[in-house]
């Protein structure tokens, strides 16, 4: 489904990804793991195309297509979504109209029919409830004043109604509570499917209890240095990141 | 320009001695002011050349809502309406209230004229501004509303000056005088619409007694061919609270100067204002704050959206008194360019002779958002839409800050058809 080969990817000049090999077969659930700052938002940047993140080097494709050279906007219509570690505010425009306009431009270019206002305002409230947010979150202005865990909850209730093909979740666990965390991963174990694909951006192995993966990979320095099964999120737990420094190294 | 005044003089209607007096003395005025010029600062970016044209006293019409486009909010309180000029009873509703008197200048009892009498004219002296004496000149029927002191009114009261669209470019004067006595509350909706060519001198005076409480909007949404100078002049006295809301939609010229004086302790006045502009408009907004009393707040905020070959001005001056010490005060004025040819002329102007003030200002002329724009597109929303609709939403945060619910139903869409946005969901049905 996605075949990541030999990216490089600069920002403002500076080197971030330095050669990331990555594949993703349909219905697998991969998880990358990674010290701060080495490149996995920039990997989910790259993937969504924004502006700024120049490749210099490398291919991506997904479901057949040559995925770089696709606006943004085509990336989504195919079915990649990313859920961002830092959703951006937008005053003025609510929820509803936000959802609304999404789900009806992916369903356009889809060819599907657009949902009827009563149809797609009974789904919203839906997904609202699915991920456990109050039904006035869909009045106010996108994640407009929303706290951490209910912009979280938010970029998984679009998820949710998208229905995407490919799921990149960019610390969608970090600070949620307990109980918001069940939520997440209740939400990505009721999507789970054999044509829909994950990529879990974590740090911490808990949410790894919750959503099993198929595949673990360490990203340092721009590059997956490690891939592994599940056990590997067990290992780097109980030994950081430095064991595998020291492992590179020997 | 001169001849401004000669219409309206021809069509003259009788007046009681106390407004007969006030026009004798704006037609004094006017005819010895000399009119702005390009060369006079505060008229730097806007020019009258409009105005130099053949207009005609304009006349009155008997059409119906439908035949007028006449689409009002619906805001359930009382509403007089007033097409060219000339008040329309069939068109005007009165919701008796207790709390307010709501009258027209020519109806006015005695008591009612002797207050009118008193304060009119006394927030904007008509000798101070050539276009207030053009106002007092012609004064007509002007509005008078009053809410007594402690009362508070149930419904808002909404008054409507509709232009109908006449052969020659006709000339409209309207005036406003509100009334607010101590720790009275009310909302005060005007509403300026129409077709067609035609030139409005729109004046309104707000006295916001001690604990006032005041809600008011100004809505131009005349026409594109609309020529409107006019002026918002409001009095606050102590602990008097006014949250003024002007939106303006283009025209060939609009000028709107809008001064709020903090007179009294404790005054408080949010002011926030939009304007969309496209083709040939222009729009002028000055607006400027007296702070001449301590421990008074201004919260002022413009946002506008400029394209194709339209220009806007604002001008937000706020002038702290030396003795207007604790003085809090913030003014915001954010533009989005959509052409390269369009112009915005932003200024602040902050004149502080106090030392012990908050205040905080801010001017920009931006694009939208990068990440936002990403945000969006990221969710397949493509991106001409994706600038469509953020457009809309830079300016609906400031309709979603108004407290009148009515008031932003009714603005929303008419905002999404503007911008050409397809917001099938209206929000406010969304929680049901
Ligand atoms: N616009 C930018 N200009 C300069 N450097 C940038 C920019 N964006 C990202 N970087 C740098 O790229 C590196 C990788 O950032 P990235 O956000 O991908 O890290 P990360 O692995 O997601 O980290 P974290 O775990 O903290 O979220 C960091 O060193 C960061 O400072
Ligand atoms: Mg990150």
């Amino acid at each position: 489904m996605l075949s990541i080969k030999d990216l490089h990817a600069e920002v403002e000049g500076k080197n971030i990804l330095k050669g990331l090999n990555l594949e993703i077969r349909e219905g697998e659930v991969h998880a990358i793991m990674g010290p701060n700052g080495s490149g996995k938002s920039t990997l989910g940047h790259v993937l969504s195309g924004r502006p700024g993140y120049e490749i210099t080097q490398g291919s991506v494709e997904f479901l057949g297509k040559d995925l770089l050279e696709l606006d943004t906007e085509e990336r989504a219509h195919l079915g990649l979504f990313l859920a961002f570690q830092y959703p951006v505010e937008i005053p003025g425009v609510s929820n509803m109209e936000f959802l609304k306009a999404s789900v009806d431009a992916v369903r356009e270019s889809q060819g599907a029919s657009a949902y009827d206002t009563v149809g797609f305002m009974r789904r919203a409230r839906e997904a609202c409830t699915a991920v456990d947010l109050d039904q006035a979150f869909l009045k106010r202005g996108v994640n407009e004043g929303f706290s951490g865990g209910e912009k979280k909850r938010n970029e998984l209730m679009q998820m949710m109604l998208l229905e995407p093909r490919l799921c990149i979740l960019d610390e969608t666990d970090s600070g949620l509570d307990i109980d918001a965390l069940q939520v997440v991963a209740s939400g990505v174990n009721a999507m789970r499917s054999e044509s829909r694909s994950f990529l879990l951006v974590t740090h911490y192995q808990r949410l790894l209890d919750y959503i099993e993966p198929d595949f673990v990979h360490v990203l340092a320095d721009g590059r997956i240095i490690r891939s592994g099964d599940k056990s590997l999120a067990l290992e780097l737990e109980a030994k950081g990141y430095s064991w595998l420094d020291d492992g590179e190294v020997a | 320009m001169a001849d401004l005044l000669t219409p309206q003089l021809n069509a003259e209607t009788p007046a009681p001695d106390w407004l007969q007096a006030r026009r004798l003395a704006g037609r004094a005025a006017w005819e010895s002011s000399e009119l702005p010029t390009r060369k006079t600062e505060a008229w730097k970016y806007t020019s009258l050349f409009a105005l130099q044209q053949p207009f005609m006293a304009a006349r009155e019409s008997a059409e119906s809502a439908e035949e007028l486009g006449l689409e009002l909010p619906q805001l359930a309180g009382s509403r007089l309406v007033f097409v060219n000029g000339f008040w329309r009873e069939d068109l005007s509703e009165i919701e008796p209230d207790a709390a307010i008197e709501l009258v027209r200048f020519s109806e006015a009892d005695q008591s009612q004229a002797a207050l009118i009498a008193q304060h009119l004219g006394s927030v904007v002296p008509g000798n101070k501004h050539p276009f207030s004496a053009l106002n007092d000149a012609v004064l007509a029927d002007g509005v008078f509303l009053r809410i007594l002191k402690g009362s508070k009114a149930a419904r808002p009261v909404q008054l409507v000056w509709h232009n109908s669209p006449q052969v020659d470019a006709a000339i409209n004067s309207q005036r406003l005088l509100v009334l607010a006595e101590q720790h009275s509350e009310a909302t005060v909706v005007e509403h300026f619409s129409g077709q067609g060519h035609s030139f409005t001198n729109g004046l309104t005076e707000l006295i916001l007694a001690a604990g006032a409480t005041l809600s008011h909007s100004r809505l131009h949404l005349e026409s594109a061919e609309a020529l409107h100078v006019g002026g918002l002049h409001a009095a606050l006295e102590r602990d008097a609270t006014l949250n003024s809301f002007h939106v303006a939609f283009g025209g060939k010229l609009k000028r709107i100067d809008i001064v709020i004086n903090h007179l009294g302790q404790g005054a408080h006045c949010q002011l926030d204002g939009m304007y969309l502009l496209r083709g040939q408009e222009h729009v002028d907004y000055h607006t400027c704050i007296e702070h001449a009393v301590p421990h008074c707040t201004t919260d002022e905020t413009f946002r506008g959206i400029v394209g194709d070959k339209a220009s806007a001005v604002f001008n937000g001056r706020i002038h702290i008194h030396p003795d207007a010490q604790k003085t809090r005060a913030e003014l915001s004025n954010k533009n989005l360019l959509t052409s390269a040819t369009a112009e915005v002329n932003t200024k602040p102007e902050l004149e502080i002779y106090a030392d012990d003030v908050q205040c905080a200002h801010g001017a920009t002329v931006a694009q939208l958002d990068e990440s936002m724009l990403h945000y969006l597109r990221t969710r397949g929303i493509p991106a001409d839409e994706a600038l469509v609709l953020l457009s809309y939403g830079f300016i609906n945060a400031l309709v979603e800050k108004q407290r009148l619910e009515s008031l932003r139903d009714y603005l929303k869409p008419r905002l999404a058809d503007y911008f050409g946005a397809a917001l099938a969901v209206d929000s406010d049905d969304a929680g049901g």
